[in-house]
C-alpha cells in the first residue's frame, strides 16, 4: 500500500514538473511570436488579426476586411500626451493617401470610450478607430508604449513599426511606402 | 439568548460591509481597483490613465453610484484585470481555489508523513521489547562473560 502511495506521488510530482515546463515553454514561445520581436529579427510577421468595436457607432471592424490595402495601424489612448501631437499629423497624411489602397486605423488602447470619442471629435479625425479597452491587441503586437504605429502590407504582413509618436510627414510616408513595397 | 447574540455579531459585521457598498470612499476604491497600464493598485500609481480613473471614481462617488456599480463601469470599459482581486465566478475562480487545494493537499500529504512515522516508530519499539531468542541470549551473556575481569 505505501509503494503504491510512493507511485501516485512520484507520479504527481513528475507531472507538476512537466506541467510548469510546458507552461514555461509556451510562455517562451508566446513572447517570441509578438509581431515587434519578429519586426526585430527582420521578419515580416502576419499582423494578428482583431475585430474590435468602432467608435464611430457603426458597428465591428475587423482588420481581415482590409487584405488587399495597406494599412497604417495606430495604437493610441486619450491620457496619451504625445498621441496628441501626433494625431493631427495622422489626420493630414490620410488625407493624403485616402484612396490609394492606403486606410489608416486606429486603435483606441485602455481608455474610456468617452474620452477617446471627444478626443476624435477635439482633432476631427475621419479614419476609422476601434475601441480596444482591455488592451487585447496590445500583447500580440507587442506594444511597447503609446502611441506606436504599424505598417501593414496589403498580404496582411507587418513591414515596419515606429515606436512613439510619427515625428513628420517624411516618416509616416517612408512606413506607408515599405507597406506598399512587393514583398 | 445565544441566538441573539449571533445575530447581533452578525449584524456588526453586515453593517459596515452594507455602508461601503452603499457609500464607497474613493480611498478604499482606488486600492481595490489597478492601473491598466502599470498594473498596480490605483491608490499607488499616477499614471495619466490612473489620474484619469481615480478623477472618475470621484465623480461617480459624487452622482451616488454603490461600489459595485463603479466597479461594473469600470469593468466594461477595461475588463476584469482592472480588479485587484479576481472575481469568484468563472476562470478567475481558480485563483480562489487552488491556494485552499494547495493547503488542503499540504495538510493531507504532512498528516500521511506523520502517521506513517508514528507507525513505524511504534513498530521500532515494539521490536525492541520483544524478548530474544533463548539460545541468542545465552550466547550474548557468554561474550560479555568474557570482557569481565
Amino acid at each position: 500500500m505505501t509503494g503504491r502511495i510512493r507511485l501516485v506521488a512520484q507520479i504527481t510530482a513528475v507531472a507538476v514538473v512537466a506541467a510548469l515546463l510546458g507552461l514555461l515553454g509556451w510562455k517562451l514561445t508566446q513572447d517570441g511570436s509578438e509581431v515587434t520581436a519578429q519586426l526585430d529579427k527582420g521578419g515580416s510577421p502576419t499582423a494578428p488579426t482583431f475585430t474590435l468595436e468602432r467608435l464611430d457607432g457603426k458597428g465591428d471592424l475587423d482588420l481581415a476586411s482590409l487584405r488587399g490595402k495597406a494599412v497604417v495601424l495606430n495604437f493610441w489612448a486619450s491620457w496619451c500626451g504625445p498621441c496628441k501631437d501626433e494625431t493631427p499629423l495622422l489626420q493630414k497624411g490620410w488625407k493624403r493617401w485616402q484612396g490609394k489602397d492606403v486606410v489608416f486605423v486606429g486603435v483606441d488602447v485602455k481608455d474610456f470610450r468617452g474620452d477617446a470619442k471627444d478626443f476624435l471629435a477635439r482633432y476631427g479625425v475621419t479614419y476609422p478607430n476601434v475601441y480596444d479597452g482591455k488592451g487585447s491587441t496590445v500583447g500580440r503586437y507587442g506594444v511597447t508604449g503609446f502611441p506606436e504605429t504599424y505598417f501593414v502590407d496589403a498580404a496582411g504582413n507587418v513591414r515596419y513599426r515606429i515606436a512613439g509618436p510619427v515625428e513628420d510627414a517624411a516618416e509616416l510616408d517612408a512606413g506607408i511606402e515599405r507597406a506598399l513595397a512587393p514583398a | 439568548m445565544r441566538t441573539a447574540a449571533l445575530a447581533l455579531i452578525a449584524l456588526a459585521l453586515a453593517a459596515p460591509a452594507a455602508a461601503s457598498e452603499q457609500r464607497p470612499t474613493a480611498a478604499e476604491l482606488e486600492s481595490e481597483l489597478v492601473c491598466p497600464v502599470c498594473e498596480t493598485t490605483l491608490d499607488t500609481s499616477n499614471a495619466p490613465v490612473a489620474l484619469r480613473m481615480k478623477a472618475y471614481i470621484r465623480t461617480r462617488i459624487a452622482a451616488g453610484d454603490t461600489k459595485s456599480e463603479i466597479k461594473a463601469a469600470l469593468v466594461d470599459q477595461f475588463g476584469p484585470a482592472v480588479l485587484a482581486e479576481p472575481p469568484k465566478k468563472g476562470f478567475e475562480l481558480i485563483a480562489w481555489v487552488l491556494p485552499l487545494a494547495g493547503l488542503a493537499l499540504g495538510i493531507v500529504v504532512v498528516g500521511l508523513l506523520a502517521w506513517r512515522w508514528s507507525h513505524t516508530r511504534s513498530a521500532e519499539s515494539a521490536a525492541a521489547d520483544e524478548p530474544l531468542d533463548p539460545a541468542l541470549e545465552r550466547r550474548l551473556d557468554d561474550e560479555l562473560a568474557r570482557f569481565e575481569p
